[in-house]
């Protein structure tokens, strides 16, 4: 859209200093985020941390006498599950009520809006902030499963990583649904719909060998079933080539949120 | 005289079928206070929100220190504006020190610059004392500086500012119309919009008034009063009396430039040739106030009295 010549001023000089690059945009905007989250964190984390660590005891030991897996124990089977799904829930609560309070009633958005920080920062870094508490959910999880003689493989150590992708994907994705809610109730849909279909399919609590063949079609589509095969994978030390390919299709994933993210949550913001 | 700060010319906004802006044109020159004027609905946010980079125009050319509103030069334009909104927008989870430095990030400006520029703000907005505390802690007029602060941080070329003083008490009003003046003294361009005639009155080198996404005059606030509504106003009041009413209106009306007979009161406006003496003598009986004119009679008179909701 060029502006029809009238007759204007040569520009003038531009005195100020030179606006800073995506990634420090980002940065800065994720500061802001664990700036604002500092004052609750112990709150947060018991809620973040607690409720990964109860299942994993009441669910792995509890109900986990009573599975056979033939090989390994049900504790076993389901800790990787529970990191998944732990850093899918961290993510997702951030990216929707988080960012959603952010975008609208705080005002947050527009404010940084008006300095040199553009719409890609603001959501990359709010994806950001919310797969750091992926992040820290996915960490006291694998401390947790360390602790109880359920991890294998010095691979394990690449978890925190795989907790950020798996962060990353589930925050970009929870951003998209929050640049079209118009109000919080619209939040249950998406955490009933998708996020606890992808709790209860993904190969958290039993294999998806065995779902029928139809649904097993179903739930590769879903980013948790991805997310879910490569952390079962490195805690348990049967590592391969594969696992390029789950993280290949996690990354794909995020690639499509976040740019649908940030084109929604641009229309939203600059009209 | 150094380039205008703000050219807009033909500026058109349009959501679905319905104009809100409708082909507006004015300058803001280097160091000049300007207000934009009008009732609610009148496309005052609407244009601020163009020219501060927040909704691209439908028709129109719009330059901001010489450059064109277009997303590519969105961050240098930003770079060099304060924008101090009409919404409230400042992280309730930060105290007001973080706000500020926070917000100082987001220009780039490296951390001891930030931690100087901020003392020096929270100064400025008398807010020194308060640096620690929560936003949900301040009062509506310690809220408002603080935007104002926050709006300064990258010591900015342009202020804009949306109704920077709704809502404040007439002392709250003071401290921020003081700040303003001494930013202007300082060679800051202002763009403001306001309700309040005596807020333009005190701060606004020129004006427009808007009405229904139009400018409908601009000028100095005296040109502006002299125009429209002349020197003086007298205000009788008449209550529900038919006959007095009709007396006054009698009165007035041959001596006046303009008369409005209103519900309970007519208003009568004079200029330097009425003979304002004449009336105020012959209606020596009546309940009555007279007075300079002000914006507000201008306002009045050019926008009406119907109420916009």
């Amino acid at each position: 859209m060029s502006a029809p010549s009238v007759a204007m001023a040569p520009p003038r000089v531009a005195a100020a200093r030179p606006p800073l690059g995506f990634v420090a945009g980002a940065l800065r905007v994720w500061r802001r985020d664990m700036e604002s989250w500092r004052k609750y964190y112990r709150s947060s984390l018991v809620g973040a941390l607690g409720e990964p660590i109860l299942s994993l005891i009441a669910i792995g030991y509890g109900l986990g006498r009573f599975v056979d897996l033939g090989g390994v124990s049900y504790a076993q089977f389901l800790a990787p599950g529970i990191l998944a799904s732990a850093a899918m829930n961290a993510a997702s609560f951030e990216a929707t009520f988080g960012s959603f309070t952010r975008m609208t009633q705080q005002k947050t958005y527009d404010g940084i809006l008006a300095t040199p920080i553009g719409i890609r920062e603001i959501v990359a870094g709010d994806v950001l902030w919310a797969a750091s508490k992926s992040v820290l959910s996915g960490v006291a999880v694998l401390a947790v499963a360390t602790g109880a003689g359920l991890v294998h493989s010095a691979w394990a150590l690449v978890l925190p990583a795989v907790a950020l992708l798996i962060g990353v994907v589930f925050a970009a994705m929870g951003l998209l649904v929050s640049s079209r809610a118009q109000a919080y109730d619209f939040f249950t849909y998406y955490f009933t719909l998708v996020i606890t279909v992808m709790y209860l399919f993904s190969g958290v609590f039993f294999p998806i060998e065995s779902l029928p063949a139809w649904a097993r079609i179903v739930a590769w589509g879903m980013p948790l079933t991805h997310a879910v095969t490569i952390v079962r994978a490195c805690m348990w030390g049967n590592v391969g080539a594969i696992l390029l390919v789950h993280a290949g299709v996690l990354v794909a994933m995020l690639a499509v949120a976040y740019a649908l993210a940030v084109r929604w949550v641009g229309r939203r913001l600059i009209a | 005289m150094s380039a205008p700060i703000i050219e807009v010319a033909g500026l058109r906004k349009r959501y679905g079928t319905a104009e809100v802006v409708c082909g507006v044109d004015f300058t803001v020159e280097a160091s000049e206070c300007f207000g934009l004027l009008g009732p609610n609905g009148a496309g005052k946010t609407t244009t601020i929100r163009m020219i501060t980079c927040f909704s691209p125009m439908t028709a129109g050319a719009l330059r901001v220190f010489g450059l064109p509103v277009e997303p590519a030069n969105h961050r240098v334009i930003k770079a060099r504006l304060g924008l101090a909104p009409q919404e409230e927008s400042l992280d309730p989870d930060l105290s007001v020190e973080m706000n500020l430095l926070i917000y100082a990030s987001y220009f780039g400006i490296p951390g001891a610059e930030a931690q100087a520029r901020v003392a020096e703000l929270l100064e400025f907005a008398a807010l020194t004392e308060k640096a620690r505390a929560r936003i949900d802690t301040l009062s509506g007029g310690m809220k408002k500086r603080l935007v104002l602060a926050r709006a300064l941080v990258n010591r900015p070329e342009l202020l804009v500012l949306d109704e920077p003083t709704t809502g404040l008490d007439p002392q709250a009003r003071h401290l921020v119309w003081e700040r303003l003046r001494e930013l202007k003294r300082s060679g800051v361009a202002m763009l403001l919009t306001t309700h309040y005639m005596e807020e333009a009155a005190q701060l606004c080198d020129r004006l427009v008034v808007m009405d229904h996404g139009r400018i409908v005059t601009q000028g100095t606030p005296a040109d502006l009063i002299e125009r429209h509504v002349g020197r003086e106003v007298i205000e009788v009041a008449t209550g529900d009396d038919p006959a007095r009413r009709a007396r006054v209106l009698d009165v007035a009306r041959p001596l006046a430039t303009r008369v409005e007979a209103l519900a309970d009161r007519v208003v009568i406006y004079a200029n330097g040739d009425s003979d304002v003496r004449g009336m105020l003598a012959t209606l020596a009986g009546e309940e009555l106030v007279h007075r300079r004119a002000t914006l507000e009679d201008v306002f009045l008179t050019l926008t009406g009295r119907e109420l916009r909701e």
